[in-house]
């Protein structure tokens, strides 16, 4: 293949091979030991500590970073898994400066806070690297528990009703397991397949099943799912995506920013996945900066991120938004797509400027694009689901749905981030809930 | 996950891990909080007669740090406890009734006389505690009023003082040892003689940790004047270390047990202590440091490092390693070994080149571009290099093979073991012929 980065329209290997492998490398490689001891050496031990509050699944941070200062990183995979048991894929993704390290003291004292997610991914990798697995299941209840779903919520639920004794079915739609760790996250957050591996290695609690191709609403009902198993865990996350309402949004060449994602996680050869040489990435989350980087280390050569309201307001972090300009993506804010423009296939899109209030200005600005991704928000997708709240399903604080029986957690649920850490700590709570409800009728 | 229960002197705990007497355990409020948080056992603050003493109202610690205000070192002048002898007396007593598993062990020191002892013994008999531990090390103040270290410093008052003290009860008695001293075998074999049923040690070490310049006056520094304190911490370990294996190496000494204490902060210390011969140990200034807390990683750290060695119970670890302590007459000299530095870990400090060029055998190179390396024909196998490298195992000792030439002395690396006593440069070798 002959292209470049400045051949026109949508080509595939645009790169040469040593580029692409050194694009999509790990973002943050691991801690050598000696950095990791030097990582953890810094760690204060703080009492209730704030960044423990600030951990959605509450690991005791404290305690594991100083398990790894006293070289038994396997104790420290242990305190950190017991409390989330997708803390390897978490070390990972986590948005760490708007999470824990954030809280961190050192943070807030020096600027420079202890490296936990890093120090997080040297102990569980420690663990997971040896093939253990530190849990065992308490006897068997003889309940059975549906999970919907093997994303972070469905998974983190199963592990905890295994690991209390329960037997699990796990029914995902798709092909594999891990939801968006496996079609969504990107690329360099989690190299050399992480995502099967971290499934792989939770599910060696036992007791749980998967069930691919099996979607909610095609080949299962609710109801029926709810007589065959004692309780019913939803988490679907967030199927479908908001389409651009712009006049031309049906052009060749426009398509959806987490389809584009899912293509590129899944490619066995990053250099068959064809990209534009000017890419438009619309939205401002976290698929937004990940589609328009994935973009443009796939060899585009010119990418812009345009977001409707100032950087304030966009929900990628400032460090997303820092890692997508270091790259060379180019963010341009208060602008609102007004047309798609190109004959068939898209060749220019128009944007027409607005304040802080969403007014026009009065003023436009017209990219080339032979690509556009839309990034503009995800939707939950299904009939018959328990009742919503707002566009999601409305939950208690562990996860009971208007339905008895049935409970749900991660991004299909009402409350909470939209984060693969929160989707696990709402897995986690409910299995608890689920345990306690079915014990006390036991 | 290992078995960490611990049985020391017929006293049993779910692990080895006991505070030591100090403020951690010097009220109930404390030694719940502790329970809780797991740790094995207590020896409550020191008890004594009333009137209870008064401590003094200004800085009662100084400190010393390494590197980003880490704390190494502790130096206290607080006395034992200030609060009546019936309300801890209570308090012991509900304790221990609410906690039943664990260790409670009751610190006294009062007058050296045999009474105050009889009238004591019975009322801490009646809280129910497990054992009671003699507090014959405390430096300051106490001692100025013939108590404490005074005591333990005269190695026949502390085996008349057992010995009263074993007449009157039945509890068993730890003899808490002051390291203020040439020879820790002395106060030990007296505590042996009076029938104590163990040691404890060690207690703090006299001590100034610093001097305020502008106030001309040592630290801490109470209205202008200091006086010396009782050191204790992550420093003070190695002495403690050497005064244990001194003790459980003594075949005079009939093995008696001891509960190891000083600086111990970690699993690894706990286990070094136990190797050299603790029975278990206790833990005063990381609790300060860090809070009730810390005993969490000592106990995932202890169980890992016994799976890990497929050890199952904890008595196992004690004292494996008192054999291999030994003097140093009896080395040997026949052992020849050569530093290495693996240039893959090196981060080009050159500190250790420092070292040894500035202090030691000239035995590391520096090229132009900072690559440092060791010449075997120099190298003594000092090992300071290794100590003052801050990279964890990048210069390491390699012993050499026998029959290899030693490249420094041009000589065969002999095989067979050869120390001092025999070596041609000790006259005593000669003398004995
Ligand atoms: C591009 C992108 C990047 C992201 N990056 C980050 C990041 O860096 N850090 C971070 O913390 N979060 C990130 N997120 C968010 C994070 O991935 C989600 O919050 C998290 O995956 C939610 O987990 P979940 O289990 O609720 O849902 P999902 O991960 O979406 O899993 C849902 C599962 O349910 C299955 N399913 C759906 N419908 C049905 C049905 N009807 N029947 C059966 N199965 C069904 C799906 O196949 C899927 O396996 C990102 C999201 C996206 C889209
Ligand atoms: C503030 C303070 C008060 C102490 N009071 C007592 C005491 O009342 N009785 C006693 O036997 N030891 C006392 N000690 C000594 C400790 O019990 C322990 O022997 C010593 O601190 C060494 O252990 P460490 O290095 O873990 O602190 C005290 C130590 C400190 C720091
Ligand atoms: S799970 Fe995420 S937020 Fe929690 S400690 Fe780990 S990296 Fe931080
Ligand atoms: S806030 Fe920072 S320094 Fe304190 S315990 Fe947490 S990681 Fe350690
Ligand atoms: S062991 Fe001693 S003599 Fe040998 S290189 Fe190191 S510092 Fe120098």
């Amino acid at each position: 293949m002959s292209s470049d980065t400045f051949t026109p329209g949508i080509a595939p290997g645009r790169l040469t091979p040593e580029s692409y492998e050194a694009h999509f490398a790990d973002l943050h490689p691991a801690l050598e030991p000696h950095e990791a001891l030097v990582a953890a050496d810094r760690c204060y031990f703080c009492h209730d500590a704030p960044c423990i509050t600030a951990c959605p699944t509450e690991i005791d941070i404290p305690l594991f970073i100083r398990q790894i200062a006293t070289g038994t990183p396997d104790a420290a995979a242990k305190t950190i898994l017991s409390q989330n048991i997708m803390g390897g894929m978490c070390a990972r993704v986590c948005p760490t400066e708007e999470l824990c390290e954030q809280a961190c003291v050192r943070e807030i004292a020096e600027g420079k806070p202890v490296l936990i997610g890093q120090l997080q991914r040297y102990a569980t990798d420690h663990l997971q690297e040896q093939g253990l697995h530190p849990f065992e299941r308490a006897a068997a209840t003889g309940r059975s528990i549906a999970v919907v779903g093997a994303g972070p919520a469905g998974l983190s639920c199963a592990h905890r009703l295994a690991m209390l004794g329960h037997e699990v079915v796990v029914f995902d739609a798709r092909a594999k397991a891990g939801g968006l760790n496996e079609y969504g996250i990107a690329t360099y957050k989690t190299v050399d397949g992480f995502a099967q591996a971290e499934v792989d290695w939770l599910l060696k609690i036992g007791g749980i099943r998967i069930e691919y191709g099996k979607a909610l609403g095609r080949d299962l009902t609710l109801d029926a799912l709810r007589k065959d198993h004692d309780a019913v865990f939803l988490g679907l996350g967030l199927g479908g995506v908001n389409a651009l309402a712009a006049p031309g949004a049906d052009k060749e060449g426009v398509r959806d920013a987490v389809g584009f994602i899912a293509d590129l996680r899944q490619a066995e050869d990053l250099s068959q996945i064809p990209v534009g040489r000017d890419v438009v990435v619309i939205g401002g989350g976290m698929t937004a900066v990940d589609a328009a980087v994935q973009a443009k280390l796939l060899g585009a050569l010119n990418v812009a991120l345009v977001y409707r309201r100032g950087r304030d307001r966009m929900n990628a972090s400032v460090y997303e938004q820092d890692l997508a300009a270091s790259k060379g993506v180019r963010i341009i804010t208060h602008a609102v797509p007004t047309e798609i423009i190109g004959n068939g296939a898209v060749r220019e899109i128009v944007f027409d400027y607005v304040d802080d209030t969403m007014q026009p200005t009065g003023q436009s600005l017209r990219l080339a694009a032979d690509q556009v991704f839309c990034a503009i928000g995800q939707t939950l997708e299904g009939a018959t689901l328990p009742d919503l709240d707002g566009r999601k399903i409305k939950v208690t604080g562990t996860g009971r749905t208007s339905v008895t029986g049935v409970w749900a957690g991660g991004d299909c649920a009402a409350g909470g981030d939209d984060l693969t850490v929160t989707a696990v700590a709402e897995g986690r709570d409910a299995a608890l809930d689920i345990h306690a409800q079915l014990m006390r009728n036991a | 996950m290992a078995d960490l229960r611990s049985e020391f002197i017929g006293i049993k705990s779910p692990n080895p891990f006991w505070l030591a007497s100090a403020p951690p355990t010097d009220k109930e409020y404390n030694v719940r909080r502790a329970f809780d948080a797991g740790w094995g056992g207590v020896v409550w603050k020191t008890l004594g007669l009333d009137p209870h003493v008064v401590n003094v109202n200004g800085a009662r610690y100084g400190a010393v740090y390494g590197a980003d205000r880490r704390l190494l070192g502790l130096n206290n002048i607080e006395l034992i406890t200030d609060r009546p002898l019936q309300t801890n007396l209570d308090e012991i007593k509900v304790v221990k009734r609410d906690y039943p598993d664990r260790a409670m062990i009751v610190s006294l020191m009062v007058p050296c006389e045999e009474e105050p002892w009889k009238f004591i013994l019975p009322l801490v008999e009646d809280t129910g505690a497990d054992g009671v531990e003699l507090n014959f090390g405390c430096p300051h103040g106490m001692s100025e009023r013939g108590m404490g270290s005074a005591v333990g410093q005269v190695p026949e008052y502390i085996e008349m003082v057992t010995r009263w003290v074993k007449a009157n009860t039945r509890m068993p008695v730890i003899v808490k040892l002051t390291p203020n001293i040439t020879d820790i075998r002395k106060p030990a074999e007296a505590a042996m003689k009076g029938g104590a049923d163990a040691v404890s040690l060690i207690n703090t070490i006299n001590s100034i940790t610093s001097v305020d310049l502008d106030l001309f006056a040592p630290e801490p520094t109470i209205d202008g004047k200091g006086a010396h304190g009782g050191y204790c911490g992550p420093a003070v370990k190695p002495i403690a270390l050497n005064m244990v294996a001194e003790i459980a190496r003594d075949p005079t000494l009939g093995q008696i047990p001891i509960s190891g204490i000083g600086g111990i902060t970690t699993w690894r210390d706990t286990a070094e202590f136990m190797a050299l011969g603790a029975g278990n140990v206790q833990v005063c200034t990381a609790a300060m440091t860090y809070g009730f807390k810390i005993v969490q990683e000592m106990i995932s750290g202890l169980s890992d490092y016994m799976d890990s060695k497929g050890i199952a119970s904890v008595d196992e670890i004690v004292g494996r390693a008192v054999p291999n302590v030994t003097d140093w007459q009896y080395l040997n000299l026949n052992y020849v070994a050569k530093a290495k530095i693996n240039q893959d870990l090196c981060i080009s400090c050159g500190r250790c080149f420092a070292a040894c060029e500035d202090t030691s055998h000239q035995a590391i190179s520096m090229s132009s571009d900072r690559v440092f390396e060791v010449i075997d024909a120099e190298c003594v196998a000092c090992n300071l290099c290794v100590n003052v490298c801050p990279v964890e195992n990048c210069i390491t000792m390699e012993a050499m093979t026998p029959d290899e030439v030693d490249p420094r002395t041009g000589q065969r690396v002999e095989a067979e073991y050869a120390n001092w006593t025999t070596h041609p440069n000790n006259p005593a070798a000669k003398a004995a012929e």
